[in-house]
């Protein structure tokens, strides 16, 4: 990627580039001399960044309620029926303590299935930039 | 005691050299304020855990487990399971569209300066009250710690804060990362050799540590001699609103850890939103081990040293120490108490680099000056100096308010305001395209003034207290409280989103959603996103 980002620098629009301040240090955050010329509303528009935003979408949605749900389900428990969760189920350990720690593994678990997806995330993210800059929404 | 005023010499000499390191390399806004986003995965992970892991978490979770058995150990499951919500919404979309603050991410495609002012105002509220419960803990902690060696509390606030001031102004970010990645290098030494000394108490067998947890025998405040299951909820959340008060602090948790400024500024200093995501990763590694091993640490000081011994000295932020000092000796105490030193000065070092980055970045140079610095470094000289004023401040308060005061209910505080405050905003400018400048302001303002509100009149701060509590110790407020719970987010919180969706229903703002596409693209594709400086 970072080939074809010097590539296009010819074509790069410093010249459109708004000055800010003295400092070339000092830029606002949504300046950049590369993204500044792109159309923005064409960018989103493209089928690439559709498919990745749905992808995300069916990832991260369905994810955070599973977690929100389970994690909750815990204090629910434990505040409304601690009968139930004082059961001992493994010697002298109970079921709440059990659970407990299953969420341990329940963010863990989770945290390691998104960093596997996100890779898949990643490369479709490449091809949304590739697909900005050949298409020409600029 | 010599022992631990060596090693405590021994940290501070380590983190001086790392500061004077730091300093020949933090010329310039991005050296100073993100570290050049050079930082990598594995050690943005370390000094996420060594930003986040307060002396609340080492010395308090300790001593709730070691007091009140399974329900102190329902924060450790919070404090972790809340990176999900830093993992799956935040971190990637801040990294590719922020620059320094949680500011940047609101300010995109909102009229910056009502958003930026409230924004800070948040932050610097968030950090203020967190930075006082953490000087007051450390000033009482360090005095009794060192005790033998006349450190009292006065000059302990002194010597921390004077530390912190020294590695945020002359470190900046860089200085302040690797204080905390050292930092994390020795809690989880520290938390992983008590842990190992617990088990090898209990001949290696964890079915005798269980059962000895199971009958855990203490006196109460009457004077009768109890036994009770430590592995049974309920010795902290009672009926009537326990219940409540768990599903509320859960909240809190889950949805403040994402809002807390300086754990966010954490994701600009490394150089991509790839970057940022392994690196909490890494960071859930770390803090997941260590709530883990709070079972251990607890549980253990609840059953080697006794809730009796340690009421009798120094009380529940004592545990760990007390259960080093009986496995240990006094060597192994006076390295835990290192250990507690260097935890609390990592954290005020991070509270005072984020509050002074907000109040230079937001406030003095986008808000009251435009966007424009009018001589070149402004925006850093004004951080360092805001860092110094943040310093004094913290030291002046921790100073007059004391060692005894009841202070807990800041960090309760501090969580509820980045929940109820800071995520709805952040989380609607990203995700809803519709929410408008007024949204932002009006979520902010009622989230920050309901999590105050709410906390002011909870038992946290109201409650009647028997006449044999005296002094500092009392409560503030001498009446019965107005709210029952300790933990205001399960209100606080749909109120801040109510706000914004209140605010953002006043009216359209068709500039906001014209940006939207851009936000999204760039947000998604990391297209434009702030780099890290080249080596140099």
């Amino acid at each position: 990627m970072g080939r074809k980002r010097k590539d296009r620098r010819r074509h790069s629009a410093r010249e459109l580039m708004p000055s800010v301040g003295a400092d070339p240090d000092f830029v606002e955050p949504h300046v950049d001399d590369e993204a500044v010329a792109v159309d923005w509303s064409r960018a989103a528009a493209l089928p690439e960044f559709q498919r990745l935003l749905a992808a995300k979408r069916a990832f991260i949605v369905p994810a955070t309620c599973f977690f929100i749900l389970y994690y909750f389900s815990l204090p629910i428990l434990v505040g409304y029926a601690p009968e139930i969760m004082k059961r001992r189920v493994l010697g002298p350990v109970n079921l709440a303590y059990l659970f407990a720690l299953s969420q341990f593994v329940m963010a863990w678990g989770l945290a390691a299935w998104y960093l596997g997806a996100a890779a898949r995330f990643d490369a479709m993210a490449r091809a949304v930039v590739a697909a900005i800059r050949t298409r020409r929404t600029r | 005691m010599t022992a631990a005023l060596a090693i405590f010499v021994g940290f501070v000499a380590v983190t001086l050299g790392v500061t004077y390191w730091a300093a020949g390399r933090s010329s310039g806004a991005g050296a100073f304020f993100a570290a050049d986003r050079r930082i990598t995965a594995w050690q943005n992970g370390m000094a996420v855990a060594g930003d986040y892991m307060s002396a609340a978490s080492f010395l308090g979770i300790a001593g709730i487990i070691a007091f009140q058995g399974y329900d102190g150990f329902m924060y450790s499951v919070g404090w972790l399971v809340a990176y999900l919500t830093v993992l799956l919404i935040v971190a990637e979309p801040l990294r590719n569209v922020g620059k320094y603050t949680m500011a940047d991410v609101l300010a995109y495609r909102l009229s910056p300066r009502p958003v930026r002012a409230m924004a800070s105002l948040s932050t610097l509220t968030v950090s203020t009250f967190y930075m006082i419960a953490q000087m007051v803990g450390a000033g009482a902690l360090v005095a009794l710690l060192l005790k033998d060696s006349g450190i009292g509390y006065e000059a302990a606030v002194i010597g921390v804060g004077l530390l912190m001031i020294v590695y945020v102004v002359f470190g900046g970010m860089l200085a302040t990362t690797w204080v905390q990645i050292i930092k994390a290098l020795l809690l989880m030494s520290g938390t992983v050799l008590l842990s190992v000394l617990v088990l090898a108490h209990f001949g290696f067998s964890l079915s005798a540590f269980f059962d000895a947890v199971t009958r855990v025998t203490y006196h109460d405040p009457s004077g009768a001699e109890v036994t009770r299951n430590f592995l049974e909820p309920g010795l902290r959340f009672k009926p009537p609103y326990g219940a409540l008060d768990l599903i509320s602090l859960g909240l809190a948790l889950i949805f403040g850890t994402a809002g807390l400024p300086h754990i966010l500024v954490r994701f600009y200093t490394v150089p991509d939103a790839r970057t940022a995501r392994i690196s909490v990763v890494w960071a859930m590694a770390i803090i997941g081990s260590f709530y883990v091993l709070t079972t251990f640490l607890g549980f253990g000081a609840a059953t080697i040293v006794g809730r009796d011994a340690i009421a009798a000295h120094g009380g529940t932020n004592m545990s760990a120490p007390l259960l080093a000092q009986a496995l240990g000796g006094e060597v192994f105490f006076a390295f835990i108490s290192a250990v507690a030193f260097a935890t609390i000065l990592a954290v005020v070092a991070g509270l005072t680099i984020s509050a002074s980055t907000s109040f230079a970045h937001d406030f003095y140079t986008n808000c009251l000056h435009r966007g424009a610095e009018r001589s070149p470094g402004e925006e850093v000289r004004v951080a360092r100096v805001t860092a110094c004023v943040v310093g004094v401040l913290s030291i002046a308060i921790a100073l007059v308010v004391g060692p005894n005061t009841n202070v807990a209910f800041l960090v309760a505080l501090a969580f509820a305001v980045a929940a109820s405050a800071n995520l709805p905003v952040i989380v609607l400018s990203l995700f809803w395209k519709r929410f408008t400048t007024r949204g932002a302001v009006a979520g902010l303002a009622t989230g920050l003034a309901s999590s105050i509100a709410l906390i002011v009149v909870s038992p946290s701060v109201m409650t009647i207290d028997p006449p044999t509590v005296t002094g500092a110790a009392r409560h503030l407020i001498q009446s019965a409280p107005l709210f029952p719970l300790e933990n205001p987010g399960i209100v606080s919180i749909p109120l801040g989103f109510l706000g914004a969706l209140l605010g953002t229903w006043l009216g359209r703002e068709p500039a906001a959603e014209a940006k939207y596409a851009e936000l999204l693209v760039r947000a998604n594709t990391g297209l434009g996103a702030e780099k890290a400086s080249p080596p140099g």
